[in-house]
């Protein structure tokens, strides 16, 4: 068996090569779902927010389904939506996602996932990506999700709930990502 | 539901969050437990930009995407296999690449050193891999650069690479650098893996054979990347 080749860092000059041309625009006017923003900060260990951060997301459709050969489940395609996006952060240290809200996918045996967001964090600084999810304030599966509840703590899950706002007529989530601290988000080893 | 699975994120080939001798990381990573997570549908899959059309001359950085006017330095061909831990080949795979001028100088706002910067050269390509799993692209040797890490810090030339594989979990960034370069051994970045196997696994190595004349010298850089597990129907080779 080959060994993987070694992480490293995205460095202070990612934006050359991953972010000159915007990415974080996954829906269009036909998109079926739920329009949503979500936007955030990530903060280090000082609780200083990170200007040299980048931010990807994979999401279901508004059915449940992955872009994807290996989800074979018999739920509609979205021709308009792959599902993946990437943002580097503004001036402000924020960086954000105009998406659909995911449906529901299944998860270990017969299982079922709340909707969710599937996060991957790279930074300067940061010598191997970390993994993380969003998921909604407002759903009430939350409480039935197989991963939320694998976490013991359960002051910690709250980490990765995003809370909806309304901006100008339309729904932000707020994701708040803090690489360490008290509440440090959670992270997964997957 | 039934999924392939992958095999667990190898730990001891990658760096750890937290490595001291480079200064950035030590407030930059989780420091409680990962948590573990069975892999679902949301794991196995990802992005697979597979209806992705490059533009002539992404592969190319030795050029002007715009104007085609010619880059100064050294022009290099780099060439490699995408391939998984069960040494298959990763087809038809996304690779983006970024890295400094022949000067050591990125076209970036936030890098001030003081060398020039060349017109020519922005310094980002696309890339995707064949049937085989097989890469080539051309560019210009990037030159080392000063950063403030320690007194007298200087990264050795690297060139950046991002790959996405076929699922979310086989996600890699990494850098890899060139052989014989003296500042190797002080680089706390390459030396953030802490196997020697590792750390060889981010070379490159000169390919005489990719090197063509009148032209250009070549490198190959071979990357691996998180396999399926073994089932019992499909043995890896």
């Amino acid at each position: 068996m080959k060994k993987e080749t070694p992480s490293q860092t995205v460095g202070p000059f990612y934006a050359i090569g991953l972010t000159r041309k915007p990415m974080n625009i996954m829906a269009t006017e036909s998109t079926e779902g739920q329009r949503i923003r979500i936007e955030g900060q990530v903060f280090d260990g000082d609780g200083a927010a990170i200007p040299d951060v980048m931010v990807e997301i994979w999401q279901a459709n508004a059915y449940g389904r992955y872009n994807h050969p290996d989800d074979k489940q018999e739920k509609p395609l979205d021709p308009t939506f792959t599902g993946w996006g990437r943002s580097g952060t503004d001036e402000k240290c924020f960086y954000s996602f105009e998406t659909i809200k995911p449906g529901a996918v299944p998860g270990m045996d017969d299982s079922v996932q709340a909707p969710h967001i599937n996060v991957v964090v790279f930074a300067r600084g940061m010598l191997v990506h970390a993994y993380t999810r969003i998921y909604f304030a407002d759903e009430p599966t939350n409480a039935n999700d197989p991963v939320l509840n694998s976490i013991k703590n359960k002051k910690r899950r709250q980490t990765l709930i995003a809370s909806p706002g309304m901006e100008d007529g339309s729904t932000v989530y707020r994701f708040d990502i803090r690489l360490q601290g008290e509440n440090e988000t959670v992270f997964f080893d997957m | 539901m039934k999924i392939p699975e992958y095999n667990p994120r190898d730990w001891k080939s990658h760096p750890p969050y937290s490595f001291k001798a480079y200064g950035s990381s030590v407030k930059r990573g989780p420091l409680k437990k990962l948590v573990p997570i069975q892999q679902t549908l949301s794991e196995v899959t990802g992005p697979l930009f597979s209806d992705i059309k490059l533009e002539a001359g992404e592969n190319d950085l030795t050029r002007h995407p715009e104007t085609g006017k010619e880059a100064v330095g050294e022009r290099i061909i780099v060439v490699g296999r995408v391939l998984d831990e069960n040494e298959r080949p990763v087809p038809n795979t996304l690779i983006e690449i970024w890295q400094a001028n022949a000067a050591g100088r990125y076209h970036h706002p936030v890098d001030q050193h003081n060398a020039p910067l060349d017109p020519n050269f922005i310094g980002a390509g696309r890339c995707v891999t064949n049937e085989k799993g097989e890469y080539r692209y051309l560019t210009i040797k990037p030159g080392p650069y000063p950063w403030l890490n320690h007194p007298n810090a200087w990264r050795p030339s690297h060139i950046h690479l991002s790959l996405f594989g076929p699922a979310f979990v086989t996600r890699l960034v990494t850098q890899f650098y060139f052989p014989g370069d003296p500042l190797i051994p002080l680089d706390p970045i390459f030396n953030s893996v802490s196997t020697k196997s590792g750390r060889e696994r981010l070379m490159s190595s000169y390919a005489h054979d990719v090197s063509e004349p009148e032209f250009a010298l070549g490198y190959r850089f071979d990357i691996v990347l998180r396999g399926r597990k073994a089932t019992p129907f499909e043995e890896p080779r």
